[in-house]
């Protein structure tokens, strides 16, 4: 089993990496679309903001790799909203893979949302064995709302999407990498798909 | 729905877990990584390890300390005390810390935190904030509480937010090590000045505390270290407490 974590910059991705080590597995960091392409599996992480993580992600050449891959790519947080046509974040296209647009939370909202929610109407076997309204940890402005490739749901002032799928391609909101037991379940799920 | 967060603070001073009250008189309370795992297998939603080392010297273990509960902890942790540059946080987060405060250095300058969300985007930086209220007024205290400003709690609270900070832990120094309950009366009025959450500390010693902190204070997580470290509390009793009461708490 080949793990890539693609590595531009713009990730926490030492959690990610002890996370999958805890479940037995080891994976590589890279920016090297061969690499990349070579890979079983492919975890796109990110944090921090949009634009200019689409513009690291445009320095390392990567914008037209991801969307070209037909291994199963995991995006998560950020990675998941980069995923998305367009980010209201920074005013920044995405990669287009999934149809939907990242608008930011309501003022009447504390935001960032920080903390443990909640995911339900769960599809796909990324989330075998994972009971509905379990506890997963977000910490996010900007959303996708409920859409076609919906596949978690979680409520924040309304409902949107935590999780979305199309073909090989799977975007959690949530860190699975920090959202204890349930979390690594999930990752296992995807690393196993 | 977003649940209310249990947060067990370690204070750490050359790689080991100490707890003062009142921030004098420390007593040692075990290993780091050995209490942080504890911590999260029995329900912990988050852990905060501040370091209070005095010197350079003992604060070099910090990034190793970091890097040994990440390997080990499957939930976030914050890391703070004595951070003052983009290179110390970048160092941190590298280590595998979710989130950074930063006090007394924000404090002496406030661009620090502009950069440091330009840089690692506002959900890891949280503006630890230390007041002490004197003739009815809060006034921020630097470096652990011992050196007071004037500068306002409040008007403080609202500049953090508006440079970009992600959260804000506010601790009082009068109800700090009294267990006597949570500085309830600043912490609404702070949780309605500002959007970003916020994390209560200081005074635990019951789970009614807890309760009122949510209730009464508005927060939206509550740190407590000694109550925790010497079993005085378990934390999913009180979870399960503070959910039969009506508080959204993860079990």
């Amino acid at each position: 089993m080949k793990i890539v974590i693609i590595d531009y910059g713009a990730g926490n991705i030492q959690s990610i990496i002890f996370a999958l080590d805890r479940l037995g597995y080891t994976a590589t960091l890279s920016d090297d679309p061969e690499v990349i392409r070579s890979a079983d599996k492919v975890i796109f992480p990110g944090v921090g903001e949009a634009s200019s993580a689409m513009k690291k992600l445009g320095q390392h050449g990567l914008e037209e790799v991801i969307p070209s891959l037909t291994q199963p790519v995991l995006g998560i947080c950020l990675g998941m909203q980069l995923m998305c046509r367009y980010s209201e974040e920074g005013k920044t296209s995405g990669l287009g893979i999934f149809d939907v647009d990242v608008i930011r939370f309501s003022d009447d909202l504390k935001v960032p949302q920080i903390g443990w929610n909640q995911i339900r109407e769960l599809k796909t076997p990324l989330f075998d064995q994972i009971p509905e309204n379990g506890y997963i940890y977000l910490v996010h402005s900007y959303y996708a709302p409920l859409c076609e490739d919906t596949i978690a749901v979680t409520d924040y002032g309304l409902p949107y999407s935590s999780a979305v799928w199309k073909d090989n391609f799977w975007g959690v909101q949530f860190h699975p990498e920090k959202s204890s037991a349930l979390g690594e379940q999930i990752l296992k799920n995807f690393i196993t798909l | 729905m977003l649940t209310k967060r249990i947060i067990p603070c370690l204070d750490i001073k050359n790689g080991r877990t100490v707890k003062g009250v009142n921030f004098v008189d420390l007593r040692d309370a075990g290993d780091p990584v050995e209490l942080a795992a504890r911590y999260a297998q029995e329900g912990a939603d988050e852990l905060v390890f501040l370091d209070i080392s005095a010197t350079e010297e003992e604060r070099r273990t910090l990034a190793d300390l970091v890097h040994r509960v990440a390997e080990r902890v499957n939930i976030p942790f914050t890391v703070g005390g004595g951070i003052s540059s983009v290179e110390d946080v970048s160092r941190l987060l590298h280590k595998g810390a979710d989130k950074i405060s930063v006090n007394s250095s924000a404090v002496k300058n406030p661009r620090l935190i502009d950069e440091l969300v330009a840089k690692f985007g506002s959900q890891c930086i949280v503006v630890a904030i230390d007041a002490k209220q004197i003739d009815g007024t809060w006034k921020v205290h630097l470096v652990g509480g011992k050196v007071p400003t004037e500068l306002d709690l409040f008007a403080w609270a609202e500049e953090v937010e508006r440079r970009g900070a992600g959260e804000i832990l506010f601790t009082s120094m009068n109800h700090d090590g009294t267990k006597n309950g949570f500085a309830n009366e600043a912490l609404a009025k702070l949780s309605e000045l500002v959007n970003i959450p916020i994390i209560a500390s200081g005074g635990a010693g019951n789970r009614d505390h807890f309760l009122h902190t949510f209730t009464k204070g508005k927060a939206d997580a509550a740190l407590a270290a000694s109550v925790f470290h010497f079993r005085e509390m378990e934390i999913v009793e009180l979870k399960q407490y503070l959910r039969e009461q009506g508080i959204p708490m993860r079990l």
